[in-house]
């Protein structure tokens, strides 16, 4: 027979496996629970957002899961967590990044120190994601049993409500950079995130010294 | 309210007058209780859960005349009962019905976060609707009274609803229906509030209650439930009715500044990115293999 086209198993030579599946799995849960909890807290938050309860069952279905859901987020997080948390240290090199940030936000990559598997851009949103849902879990959890808060406390149920959604702003606001960078910014990185790999170039460019460790045999396909 | 127009003028064969006439009750409605002639006889908490439908709760004994120490989800109506003892020594008993007072700017509604699950009648009632609560009890965090309780098995907040049903057909809330003393009254505000005003003065004048007043507290804009009480300078004494109430300063902020705040970040931040996409656009890699050999020989790769 002719030419038969053949499936390709793996990696092409010029890519690299930037995440590895356990991660990528963990990512996605930890963004899944998330986005669940956002969408029904903004729900909360806004009469002109009560519709996102809507549209995941109405508000008491909302009510219900929004706090396991939740409880969930903070899980996968530690399990991210348990991944990640090697690459993700802030190594005073970083300082040296983040006061020159303006070259990355200029597209001028150029004038930037090398970085590693991840940027201090990276780590400072991933520490940021991480200390939040530290506070929403503690204060969520008083929120979600406010009828165990005794009458004499009940001033403090606002004060609650009101660091539950501040901490959920912030991670808000990360996550809109994030998803931006992700999707919009520094194409290839979806690619990275949903099959795991990422070209040469893309690691040349993005994480260089990450790029020469890998490229040094381990993981280099 | 669409009932209104129902209201009893007359009734056959009743005896005595017909409780509420002369009213305008299809506006402003008032609730008066006198502390001073409340015998503590519970009638009105009896014919509260009657006329809601409730099953009689079990109740706990705690060497006092208080049917129970607080109102729940299904027993919206007690008399607070405290034994206080008086400057000169000697012992008076306090007797307050104690029950959603119907504030005019009522915080339980400001703080509650789904839509309609809390209305607020032009005739002052202020009612929960079951069937859009979400269990969230963020209105017991705004009421200044501890008025809302929650009901774990079905996830619903309840409080007394000043008998809408009642009044919506034109007849007295079942409290007041029942009261043998002639300690609660029913009507307009306006009238209320005179007649609160009268037994005040009357009190003040008559007997040694100097301190006799009107409960009708400025912070929540006044109430739809109004008390007289023999010392209106210690509202507190009688079982806890708070000073000066107000919707908390927290849920007025978290609901008022912070609410906009946090909705224009976010607007900001959305439209920020979209700039900066126009502006900068995409960090694109393009390194061609012969460049990447290249890069990989300069690194000693
Ligand atoms: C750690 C686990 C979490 C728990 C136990 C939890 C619990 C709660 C509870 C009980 C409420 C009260 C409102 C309701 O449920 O009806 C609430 C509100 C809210 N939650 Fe969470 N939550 C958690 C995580 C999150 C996350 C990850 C976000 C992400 C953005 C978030 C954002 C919000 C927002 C914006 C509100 C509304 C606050 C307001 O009404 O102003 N929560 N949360
Ligand atoms: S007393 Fe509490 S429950 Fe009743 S109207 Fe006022 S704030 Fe709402
Ligand atoms: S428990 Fe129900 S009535 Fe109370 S604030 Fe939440 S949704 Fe509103």
């Amino acid at each position: 027979m002719g030419t038969r086209a053949v499936l390709h198993r793996g990696p092409k030579t010029d890519q690299i496996e930037r995440y590895t599946p356990a991660e990528r799995i963990a990512h996605w849960l930890t963004a899944g629970t998330y986005v669940y909890a956002m969408a029904t807290g903004l729900g909360f938050f806004t009469p002109y957002m009560y519709w996102l309860v809507e549209i995941v069952g109405g508000g008491p279905t909302a009510r219900f899961w929004h706090p396991i859901i939740g409880l969930g987020y903070v899980f996968t997080n530690v399990y991210l967590h348990h991944q990640w948390k090697s690459d993700l240290k802030l190594i005073p090199e970083d300082r040296v990044w983040l006061d020159k940030v303006k070259y990355y936000i200029t597209n001028e990559d150029d004038l930037l120190p090398e970085q590693d598997r991840f940027d201090a851009g990276q780590k400072l949103f991933y520490w940021g994601m991480l200390y939040c849902a530290v506070i929403l879990l503690v204060t969520g959890v008083v929120m979600w049993f406010p009828e165990s808060i005794g009458r004499s406390w009940h001033w403090v149920l606002p004060l609650v409500v009101i660091i539950h959604s501040a901490a959920a702003l912030i991670t808000i606001g990360g996550l809109i950079i994030h998803v931006y960078m992700g999707v919009f910014m520094v194409p290839g990185s979806v690619k990275a995130m949903t099959i795991g790999y990422v070209s040469r170039g893309w690691a040349i460019l993005h994480a260089p010294l990450w790029y020469k460790k890998v490229a040094n045999g381990r993981t280099v396909k | 309210m669409a009932g209104g127009t129902l209201q009893i003028k007359a009734i056959s064969g009743h005896a005595g007058p017909v409780a509420g006439a002369n009213t305008s009750r299809d506006y402003d409605v008032c609730k008066l209780v006198d502390t001073t002639t409340c015998i503590g006889c519970k009638a009105c908490e009896v014919a509260c859960v009657e006329w809601n439908g409730y099953p009689f709760r079990p109740t706990s004994f705690d060497n006092t005349y208080q049917t129970m120490p607080n109102t729940e989800w299904n027993y919206w109506n007690l008399i607070r009962f405290d034994e206080h003892e008086n400057a000169d020594g000697t012992f008076q008993w306090l007797m307050r019905k104690d029950q959603c007072m119907h504030c005019e700017d009522p915080g339980c509604l400001k703080a509650c976060p789904a839509d309609g699950a809390i209305v607020q009648y032009s005739n002052g009632i202020v009612d929960f609707q079951q069937e859009h609560c979400i269990g969230c009890q963020y209105c017991v965090t705004g009421c200044p009274f501890d008025i809302p309780k929650f009901n774990q098995e079905t996830k619903k907040v309840f409080k007394c609803t000043l008998c809408s049903d009642r009044v919506n057909a034109g007849l007295e809330p079942a409290c007041i229906k029942s009261c043998p003393t002639g300690c609660l009254h029913f009507g307009s505000k306006d009238d209320m509030l005179a007649l609160a005003q009268a037994r005040a003065t009357q009190l003040r004048e008559h007997t040694s209650h100097r301190n006799a007043g009107v409960y009708d507290p400025e912070g929540v804009g006044g109430t739809h439930v109004i008390y007289v009480l023999h010392d209106s300078s210690n509202p507190e004494k009688y079982g806890g009715l708070p000073k000066n109430p107000r919707v908390p300063i927290l849920v007025q902020l978290w609901k008022g500044p912070l609410k906009w705040l946090g909705g224009l970040s976010m607007m900001f931040g959305v439209m920020g990115v979209a700039i900066h996409y126009l502006r900068f656009g995409p960090k694109e890699a393009e390194m061609k293999d012969a460049d990447i050999q290249k890069e990989d020989r300069n690194r000693g790769n």
